[in-house]
């Protein structure tokens, strides 16, 4: 590791630009309100500061500077274009409570962003406030919640989620506290639908769906399941982490979705921050217009306007202090409207022509699929089961050792269902030469499992760091810097 | 084709390798009749250049002047360095950091970020962010809810004095859960927590006080004082906080006897543009005891395989991609690259460029609020220490007061008229350190003139409408 930035302060030094004049007033503040001790920020010259972070940022990978086909996070190319545009001044300098004659410039993309996204989904409306995919879980089970309670239809305390589902979509359904019921999966990777028509009935408040699944397949029985939760009297969630498989190919709507959420930072380009931020709009059918978070932009003629909670009385409510992540909704504004019409219709068509090529060339090196008989959509699963057994060697391993070849490794033991898995995720943004770099490097790691086993138990050897203990950090809690420590350990 | 780099003999290889004659055929397990048939409604594609154009007109629509509004967004000086390097592919292009190795450089500066919010904070632990402050403030509260243990129902006292859109926020998240959220008056002369009634409210049972610091007013409450009695009762304390103020104020941990339990609130003015209010960051911190029910990201130290110091997430045991349905939140994304801006900002302003730019920020609205109180027809109702921001009333409508004034170039402050109508036609303005003593005085010479204006507009109409 690098020295940390409190290891590099000095007593005295400064940045002496970014301080503010340095005239001593004396703050007409109780003394008992006022802070007395230093709080532990560094002392260090504006050189330090700029050389510490530029040489911490290149311990990392990123999709700058690295294939990156971790399944399911949908890592493709930021436009650096977008990115700059977010930043104009007039943008950049808005309040979020500024009146809406100084705001129409953002109110307008804000506007036909709802529209695009309307128009993409099939859904009738769209509102994009929430800060990310989990938020748009939960504002999309809360509408559900409302839904039903605005038919006095109470008994629906369950909700109904695939065992392959993303963490997230049990933790939002109990966060909504409704109890989770789990459906399982059938041999070929679809929903088990007599488990599914077990699992249905009068206390069924919907199912959490996501399509393409996270098994990197299409849920060939989409309509049945919608048929089934629908008669029911439940409603269907989309889980729009996959959507990048099927933008400009299939609508939500079309499958029988009554509300949805889209992850912008995957689907939409936006930057994912190294964590965040997300984006995580929601869209719905007719029957949950009412229901939609607030705030959302309306357009009266050729001005446009808030709707708030006075114009929207049954809406679950506010999700975020403004207007969720503004600035990802800009970039994803313009991320569509520099692929238009055109562009739209090939993202799914190129993210999945890359993950069925790299799918049909790992098949023929000799890796296993979890689903042999399936397409990939815009992802797919390699299970090392067999590598495992006959060398000894286990997905991580294969993981890490990626990560000396200069790539990113794909997800690794997700979904729980397959043993052993990688759920590798191209996207359409990455050329031939960089799919075939990948399976020689995966043919490569294979053969050294063979001969040189340790190379692929000891990865990586090529980073910053060798592999890390996370049972030693979890055990030994450290998480913040104490000067104390480092007296401790010299 | 935008971002797509296969050239059309790209395309024969690869669907050669497949072993299809067409893209179409890879989408041949979909029933066609899911497919879209017609064209999307969408408008043509632009180039860079046209869309730079495009959007340059629009953001040109959005500058309005000087800017007063405060009301949880603030505006401080960035410096270039900041966006600089957090722009850097390295930070921006990253995914959540899983595979640590290959990840070193934002889990080091999560770790950095972790050791600077904890102790502006005066608290043991932080995660490394949630998604704003408002809904940090309902993660707070839920982690409240789950520390009490208790089988009762679950009682959370918020302030009137908590910002507005907060509470609303804290209600759309938590009113899933059947926890009841009991309102505090504030007291009309001070504009703080009215204890009073506080204290009758509490008779009922508390699970958990909240206490703003600076509340939504600007003014100071009585840290101390309300957390010891807190904590009398049995209840766990929260404070929600501008940070920035807390290189100035007392911090939550250092409040009463005990120091506040959990403390949170929104990271905005560290270092984050305000850009229509988002992306910003929410930050959580608590005591050591409470940190299994800590929600979100959290980053460790520990060592690699040839016994080096290294950094990885830790403490997953918590959360959705384990424990799914019995997880401490559904929360997965944070906004790490918030946090990178804020780390790089902390750095270069260090402990005291800080406290700098907080007491300026107070010293400049002191300064705002002696001229405004010689100004006929303004009232400054609360009447007790204050940080940034401060509430002025009017005999005129205040819609009309803030249309005027942006004739002059200048957003003078938040209406309260629909969020507090109690006050009247109230004003609540913010002032930091990007305001200069000049400013200040054409804010106050334009408020006069606007005032003056009014008033003859308003009396004439009385006068005619008299006749």
């Amino acid at each position: 590791m690098s020295k940390l930035i409190f290891e590099q302060s000095r007593q005295g030094r400064s940045a002496a630009a970014q301080c503010p004049h340095t005239a001593s007033y004396s703050p007409s503040i109780p003394s008992h309100l006022l802070r007395q001790d230093t709080p532990l920020l560094p002392e260090v010259s504006e050189l330090q500061v700029v050389r510490h972070y530029t040489h911490l940022s290149q311990q990392n990978f990123s999709i700058d500077t690295h294939f990156y086909p971790l399944g399911s996070c949908t890592m493709k190319y930021n436009p650096r274009g977008v990115h700059r545009l977010a930043a104009l001044e007039g943008f950049l300098k808005r309040h979020p409570l500024s009146l809406d004659e100084a705001s129409q410039g953002f109110m307008a993309c804000a506007y036909e962003l709802q529209e695009l996204l309307k128009e993409v989904t099939g859904m009738k409306a769209v509102s994009l406030t929430p800060m990310a995919g989990a938020q748009g879980e939960f504002a999309g089970v809360a509408m559900i919640r409302a839904y039903h309670a605005s038919r006095q239809d109470m008994l629906r305390d369950e909700m109904l989620v695939p065992d392959a589902a993303h963490g997230t979509n049990p933790a939002t359904a109990a966060q909504c506290g409704y109890r989770v019921r789990e459906v399982s999966t059938d041999s070929n990777g679809n929903v088990a639908i007599e488990a599914l028509r077990a699992a249905v009935g009068p206390h069924t408040a919907g199912i959490m769906l996501t399509n393409p699944s996270t098994l990197g397949v299409f849920e060939q029985h989409i309509q049945e399941i919608a048929d089934i939760v629908h008669e029911a009297g439940g409603l269907l969630y989309y889980d729009g982490a996959n959507l990048n498989a099927i933008l400009g190919k299939v609508l939500p709507s079309q499958m029988g979705f009554d509300v949805m959420h889209m992850n912008l930072h995957k689907t939409f380009a936006t930057p994912h921050g190294g964590g965040g931020p997300g984006g995580g709009p929601v869209a719905v059918n007719d029957r949950l217009i009412p229901f939609l978070p607030i705030p959302r932009v309306t357009k009266r003629g050729d001005t446009y306007h808030w709707l708030t909670a006075e114009d929207c009385p049954h809406s679950i409510g506010r999700l975020s202090a403004f207007m969720g992540n503004a600035g990802i909704l800009l970039r994803a504004y313009m991320y569509a409207r520099l692929l238009g019409k055109e562009g739209m219709q090939r993202v799914a068509e190129f993210a999945t022509l890359n993950a069925n090529y790299l799918l049909a060339r790992l098949k023929q090196a000799g890796f296993t699929l979890a689903y042999p008989n399936r397409r990939a959509t815009h992802e797919f699963i390699v299970t090392l089961k067999n590598e495992a057994k006959t060398l000894t060697i286990h997905a991580l391993d294969v993981a890490k050792r990626l990560l000396d070849y200069h790539m990113h490794a794909p997800t690794m033991y997700f979904p729980l269902l397959v043993p052993e898995c990688l759920l590798i995720e191209p996207t359409e943004t990455e050329c031939k030469e960089t799919l075939d770099a990948f399976v020689d490097a995966m043919v490569q790691i294979i053969e050294e499992a063979r001969h040189h086993p340790t190379l692929l138990k000891d990865a990586p050897h090529h980073l910053p760091v060798r592999r890390l203990d996370e049972v030693k950090a979890a055990r030994e809690l450290n998480l913040v810097y104490r000067a104390k420590f480092n007296d401790d350990v010299s | 084709m935008p971002f797509i780099p296969h050239t059309e003999q790209d395309i024969k290889e690869m669907l050669a390798v497949i072993g299809e004659t067409s893209i179409e055929a890879l989408f041949d397990e979909i029933d066609d009749h899911l497919k879209i048939k017609k064209p999307l409604s969408l408008p043509p594609q632009l180039t860079e250049m046209e869309l730079s154009r495009f959007m340059q007109e629009r953001a040109q629509k959005d500058l309005a002047g000087l800017c007063y509004i405060g009301a949880g967004a603030y505006e401080h000086h960035i410096p270039a360095a900041v966006f600089d390097i957090a722009s850097r592919g390295e930070w921006m292009t990253a995914y959540t950091p899983y595979q640590a190795e290959a990840s070193q450089g934002t889990l080091q500066l999560l770790f950095e970020y972790q050791t600077m919010m904890s102790s502006l904070m005066s608290l043991d632990s932080s995660n490394a962010s949630l998604y704003d402050g408002a809904s940090a403030l309902a993660e707070a509260i839920l982690m409240a809810v789950r520390l009490s243990k208790q089988n009762q129902l679950s009682r959370i006292f918020i302030p009137r004095t908590v910002h507005p859109h907060y509470r609303d926020v804290v209600r759309a998240i938590t009113q899933q859960q059947g926890i009841e959220l009991v309102e505090v008056p504030y007291d009309v002369k001070t504009g703080q927590i009215s204890v009073t009634e506080l204290k009758t409210l509490a008779k009922e049972g508390m699970t958990a006080l909240v206490i703003p610091q600076p509340n939504f007013f600007g003014i100071l409450e009585e840290v101390d004082l309300l957390t010891d009695w807190a904590h009398a009762a049995k209840a766990k304390v929260i404070a929600v906080v501008n940070p920035m103020a807390m290189a100035l104020l007392k911090p939550p941990g250092q409040w009463g006897t005990m120091g506040a339990d959990i403390a949170c609130g929104e990271g905005q003015p560290l270092g984050v543009p305000l850009a229509s209010g988002g992306p910003y960051y929410g930050f959580l911190c608590c005591k050591q005891e409470w940190i299994r029910q800590l929600p979100g990201r959290v980053v460790g130290r520990t060592i690699d395989l040839s016994g080096k110091p290294g950094f990885v997430l830790t403490l997953q045991a918590r959360e959705q991609h384990i424990r799914r349905a019995k997880a401490t939140s559904n929360i997965c994304t944070n906004q790490g690259w918030l946090v990178t801006a804020s780390v790089i900002y902390m750095s270069l302003l260090g402990p005291n460029g800080l406290r700098q730019a907080a007491l300026t920020s107070h010293h400049h609205t002191s300064l705002l609020r002696e001229s405004l109180a010689t100004i006929k027809g303004v009232r400054i109702p609360f009447q007790a220490p204050f940080f940034h921001e401060l509430v002025v009333q009017f005999d005129l409508p205040v819609d009309v007061v803030l249309t005027e004034l942006m004739r002059y170039h200048i957003q003078a402050g938040f209406n309260l008229r629909k969020t507090y109508p109690e006050l009247g036609e109230a004003l609540l303005i913010c002032v930091t350190e990007t305001k200069s003593p000049d400013d200040l005085q054409v804010l106050a010479k334009s408020l006069c003139d606007v005032l003056k204006k009014c008033v003859a507009v308003v009396s004439a109409a009385d006068h005619s409408g008299s006749q």
